[in-house]
């Protein structure tokens, strides 16, 4: 179980059942559960749309894409069936939000894929969650469970005449499958490999028809705009970044946590909230949305946390995952590591990121552990800019992103690996280090030893 | 090939599901594996035929997914993640620790079968990092003194 933290910032929408004990459904529904539900099925698919898109809510897995205007693109007739998923993939590295709203508030999700569903008049959702989260499947399943018993899920739910069916799928360990379409291959009983676009989910999506794909705190947060108002939830973010969210503060703080700061929240003040920069050290670098999002410098940390504001400063708010990094880490370490990530995680379908990645981590290593020539300092960011928008899914800019930013922003310290110098960085240290060099050495000359 | 009941339950429970049979593979081999203990050719074979698909087909999926192990591994299965948000929180430390504490490495198994060991990528516990799951319980804000608790209980857990 995760523990949980509080800082007198937080603004509690999403997070507000956390600890309350909302499992129960009958604690729940004392708590307004189920009463979102029930209001959007007196509302209507058109009204409900209204709300949301009124709401300013962006997709919290990472694109920001606003959730009112991509449920508005699934088509109202169709032949075949139409589908709510919920992505509980939770894969990016830095990330650990959704956990928290599986673990402590599972009904909101199952609210929120139902209102999807009445929105785009679909009658069954699945609601996907990481292998590894073995311990939130069985929450989620006995959730759906009780709401099947109480007359919430399956046929005339609450009496309505509207028809929604809800299972939950387990994964098998893809951070791949996080990505909206390989989700949906991986749901359909194959790999993960995603599909080409157009056509969208929204037109054809799982099983050939129209499918609504929702992050699992994009969906949580549905009730609370179906019962507060488009307006209200808008009106505590900024403008076209509508409501809170739940920013995931790791690293190289004192007090890490999942903390539900108002969108905009200033990126300085949310490293205090954090409980500033751990064991005396100073901030070096952040990474705000998660493992593909590019690094800021600590002097470029004084910032709105919003999706424009960030891509406006060549960033991403992405997953809303906040890595604070403190300036006692090696970057080209890090830069290893987080591309050591993206060549394990490739599903190898398309060649500048299966080939992209596995080059960029070879030479990293090499560069890392002395072996580094100047020309490879420029082969990094060369080969990282190509995989760039050549790629089937946005994964190949993922692992290029960061790899890009961090050579650009920390070239100096690749140019003090360089000539067998040793790495600067290595008082937690050399000998600690290489053993799981030697792991990811181990892999490369076994390729075998990747897939399984 | 015979599943426990409880397991043929769950399998009978996944057809209900789904507008297509094959949507419950991915399922079904995970919970195949946790019954079983890896995805051995005798699984891959049964599935394949319940679900009306080649054995080929079967492991073309197996292969993509990493939670999945076509061959025996130890009973605890040790993942400790070193990805950033955990590196930055000495989980390289933590790795090398249990390494030598049982002397195996990423991918080995000790001569008992008790432990395997894997350094893993992100399982979603940044914010409580470093962590570690054995099989699929999670545990957290490791030190080295906390993994030896764990090792400990579930050496002793095997000599009860």
């Amino acid at each position: 179980m995760a523990d949980l933290v509080s800082h007198p910032d937080e603004v509690r929408v999403v997070s507000k059942r956390f600890g309350e004990g909302a499992t129960d459904i009958d604690r729940y529904l004392a708590l307004d559960g189920y009463k979102a539900t029930q209001k959007a099925l007196t509302m209507g698919a058109d009204a409900i749309i209204n709300e949301v898109k009124a709401s300013n809510l962006r997709g919290r897995g990472g694109a920001g894409f606003p959730a009112g205007m991509k449920w508005s693109f699934v088509p109202k007739q169709s032949p075949k069936p139409k589908y709510v998923l919920c992505n509980g993939d939770e894969s990016e590295p830095g990330t650990c939000k959704d956990r928290l709203i599986f673990e402590h508030d599972p009904h909101s999700v199952i609210e929120g894929v139902i209102i999807a569903g009445i929105a785009v008049d679909s009658h069954q959702g699945y609601i996907y969650l990481r292998g590894e989260y073995r311990y939130l499947i069985e929450i989620m399943e006995k959730a759906v469970a009780d709401a099947y018993a109480r007359g919430f899920l399956g046929k005339n739910i609450f009496g309505s005449g509207y028809d929604f069916e809800c299972a939950v799928q387990t994964g098998a360990g893809a951070y791949e499958v996080g990505e909206e379409s390989a989700l949906m291959e991986s749901l359909e009983g194959k790999r993960g490999i995603p599909r080409i676009r157009p056509p969208f989910p929204a037109v054809v999506g799982l099983y050939g028809g129209p499918t609504v794909i929702n992050n699992a705190e994009t969906l949580a947060n549905v009730p609370h705009i179906i019962l507060g108002g488009g307006e209200w939830y808008a009106s505590l973010g900024t403008p076209k970044n509508g409501g809170t969210r739940l920013f995931c503060l790791s690293g190289s703080v004192n007090k890490p946590g999942v903390y539900e700061l108002p969108m905009g929240y200033n990126l300085r003040k949310m490293i205090e909230v954090a409980g500033g920069i751990w064991n005396g050290r100073k901030l070096k670098a952040v990474q705000p949305g998660g493992s593909s999002v590019p690094v800021l410098t600590a002097d470029e940390t004084d910032i709105p946390m919003d999706f424009d504001a960030l891509m406006k400063a060549g960033s991403m708010l992405g997953s809303g995952a906040v890595v604070i990094i403190d300036d006692s880490t090696c970057m080209v370490k890090y830069a290893l590591r987080v591309m050591k990530f993206y060549q394990h995680e490739s599903c190898g379908w398309c060649i500048p990121c299966r080939e992209g990645t596995d080059w960029l981590k070879k030479t990293l290593i090499r560069f890392h552990s002395g072996g580094g020539v100047r020309r490879d300092i420029d082969n990094i960011q060369y080969l990282a800019e190509n995989m760039l928008g050549r790629t089937f899914c946005p994964f190949g800019d993922a692992a290029a992103m960061p790899t890009i930013s961090l050579v650009k922003k920390f070239r100096q310290e690749f140019e003090d690996h360089l000539e067998g110098k040793p790495c600067p960085y290595e008082d937690h240290g050399k000998i600690e280090h290489l053993p799981v060099l030697t792991a990811w050495d181990h892999r490369t000359a076994d390729p075998w030893a990747q897939a399984h | 090939m015979q599943f426990s009941d409880q397991l043929e339950k769950r399998f009978a429970e996944l057809q209900t599901h789904y507008p297509i049979k094959r949507s419950a593979l991915v399922p079904m081999l995970l919970y195949a594996q946790d019954e079983v203990g890896h995805v051995s050719d005798e699984v891959v074979h049964e599935i394949a035929a319940r679900l009306d698909l080649t054995d080929l087909e079967v492991r073309n999926v197996v292969s993509y997914y990493s939670m999945l192990h076509t061959k025996p591994i130890g009973k605890y299965n040790i993942q400790v993640c070193t990805n950033i948000s955990c590196m930055l929180r000495g989980a390289e430390k933590v790795f090398d620790h249990i390494r030598q504490r049982l002397g195996i490495g990423h991918k080995q198994d000790t001569p008992d079968g008790l432990f395997h060991l894997e350094e893993v990528e992100c399982i979603g516990a940044c914010c409580w990092a470093p962590a570690m799951q054995v099989n699929y319980t999670y545990h957290e804000n490791l030190t080295t003194e906390k993994v030896d608790e764990v090792l400990e209980s579930l050496r002793k857990k095997e000599t009860q």
